[in-house]
C-alpha cells in the first residue's frame, strides 16, 4: 500500500468512528457499562505510546540505567498531577530533560 | 448577526481555552513528521485527511518502526474508538440533521469540540441550529491544527536533533492522562498497558504492541469495573 493510500484509509477509519454512531443511533444504544469501559480507552492506549518512548533505546532494547528520560518523565508527571495543566506538564518534562543532558 | 452565525461564534469562543494544548501538539506532529523524512505535503495531507492528533502521531510512530499497513490501520482504529462514545452521546441531539450535515459535523468531531458542544447541546436542546456550535468549535480546532502543523514542518527543518524533541511526544500523551492518575482503575490500566507495550515491543509480531496492549488493558478495565460494582453492591 502506498503511503498516501494508507493516509486516506486512516482518514476514513477516523471519520467512520466519528460518523457511525451519529448516523446509526437513534437513541441511546450504549448501556452504562460500555460507556464506562470506553471512557478507559485513553488510559489503555496512550501508555502504549508513552512507555516504549521512555524506556526503550533507539534499537528497541530496554534501557533503565543512564536514561535521563525516566527522571524527566517522573518530574513531568508530578507537575502534571499537581497542576492539571497540559502545557506545564510538557514543558517541565522537556526542561528537566535538557537540564539533565546539557547541564548535569 | 443571525442566529446561526451567533451560535457558530459561541462555539469558537467556548472551545478557545481548550485550543492552547493543541498548539504544541500540532507543532510536535509537524517536527516529528519532517524528522522521519516525510515530505511537507504528506504531513499537511495527514493533518487535513486524518485530522486527529493521537491518530497522526501513532501513525508516525508505527510507520517509523516499520509496522505494516494493517497494523497501522488497526492501531489508528483503536485510538479512535473513543469517538464512538462521543457520537453515541451526541446522537440524540443530532438525529434530526440531514445526511450532509451529519457528514460535516462528524469530520469536525474532535475531543475539544465534543467537550464544549456536548455541554451546549444539553443546555439548548430545543434550538434547531445548535449544530453550528459544534461546527464553530471544530473549525477553530481545524484551523489551529493546520497552522501549527505548518509551523512544525518549518521548525522541523531547523531544530537541531541534539535537543531530543521527539521526547515531547510521550510527554504530550502523558499530559493528556494527568487527570487519570488520580483514579485507581486508571492507574492500574496505565501500568499494565505500558508494561505490555514496553516488554512486548520486540516480542509481539508485526509491531502490534499498541493494539495488543490496548486490547488487554481494556479487557482488564472491563473486569475491574465489574468487580468494583459487585464490591459496592
Amino acid at each position: 500500500m502506498s503511503n498516501f493510500a494508507l493516509i486516506i484509509y486512516c482518514g476514513l477509519i477516523t471519520f467512520l468512528t466519528r460518523f457511525s454512531m451519529i448516523a446509526l443511533l437513534k437513541k441511546e444504544m450504549f448501556n452504562e457499562r460500555i460507556r464506562e469501559v470506553l471512557s478507559y480507552v485513553p488510559s489503555a492506549i496512550f501508555p502504549a505510546i508513552i512507555f516504549p518512548a521512555i524506556f526503550l533505546d533507539s534499537f528497541g532494547s530496554i534501557q533503565l540505567e543512564n536514561n535521563p528520560k525516566i527522571l524527566a518523565t517522573i518530574i513531568a508527571m508530578c507537575i502534571g498531577v499537581l497542576s492539571r495543566n497540559i502545557l506545564a506538564t510538557i514543558f517541565s518534562g522537556l526542561v528537566s530533560y535538557w537540564f539533565i543532558i546539557f547541564i548535569l | 448577526m443571525n442566529n446561526k452565525t451567533k451560535i457558530f461564534f459561541k462555539g469558537v469562543k467556548d472551545s478557545s481555552s481548550l485550543m492552547i494544548p493543541v498548539v504544541p501538539f500540532g507543532i510536535i506532529f509537524g517536527v516529528f513528521a519532517i524528522d522521519l523524512g516525510l515530505t511537507p505535503l504528506t504531513a499537511i495531507a495527514m493533518s487535513v485527511i486524518i485530522f486527529g492528533g493521537a491518530s497522526q502521531i501513532i501513525f508516525l510512530q508505527l510507520f517509523s518502526a516499520g509496522a505494516s499497513s494493517l497494523v497501522i490501520l488497526s492501531s489508528v482504529g483503536a485510538v479512535n474508538s473513543r469517538h464512538l462514545l462521543y457520537g453515541a452521546v451526541l446522537s440524540e441531539h443530532l438525529s434530526d440533521l440531514n445526511l450532509t450535515w451529519k457528514i460535516i459535523v462528524s469530520y469536525f468531531l474532535v475531543d475539544q469540540a465534543f467537550a464544549v458542544s456536548n455541554d451546549y447541546f444539553k443546555k439548548n436542546k430545543k434550538d434547531k441550529d445548535k449544530h453550528f456550535h459544534l461546527l464553530g468549535g471544530g473549525l477553530n480546532c481545524w484551523t489551529i491544527w493546520q497552522v501549527t502543523t505548518i509551523i512544525g514542518i518549518y521548525l522541523g527543518s531547523i531544530i537541531p536533533e541534539k535537543l531530543g524533541l521527539s521526547f515531547a511526544i510521550p510527554l504530550t500523551f502523558l499530559a493528556l492522562l494527568v487527570n487519570d492518575f488520580r483514579k485507581l482503575i486508571n492507574v492500574i490500566i496505565i501500568m499494565i498497558s505500558g508494561s505490555i507495550a514496553t516488554l512486548g515491543y520486540q516480542v509481539i509480531p508485526f509491531k502490534a504492541y499498541v493494539i495488543v496492549a490496548a486490547t488487554v488493558s481494556l479487557f482488564i478495565a472491563f473486569i475491574l469495573t465489574k468487580l468494583m460494582k459487585k464490591y459496592y453492591e
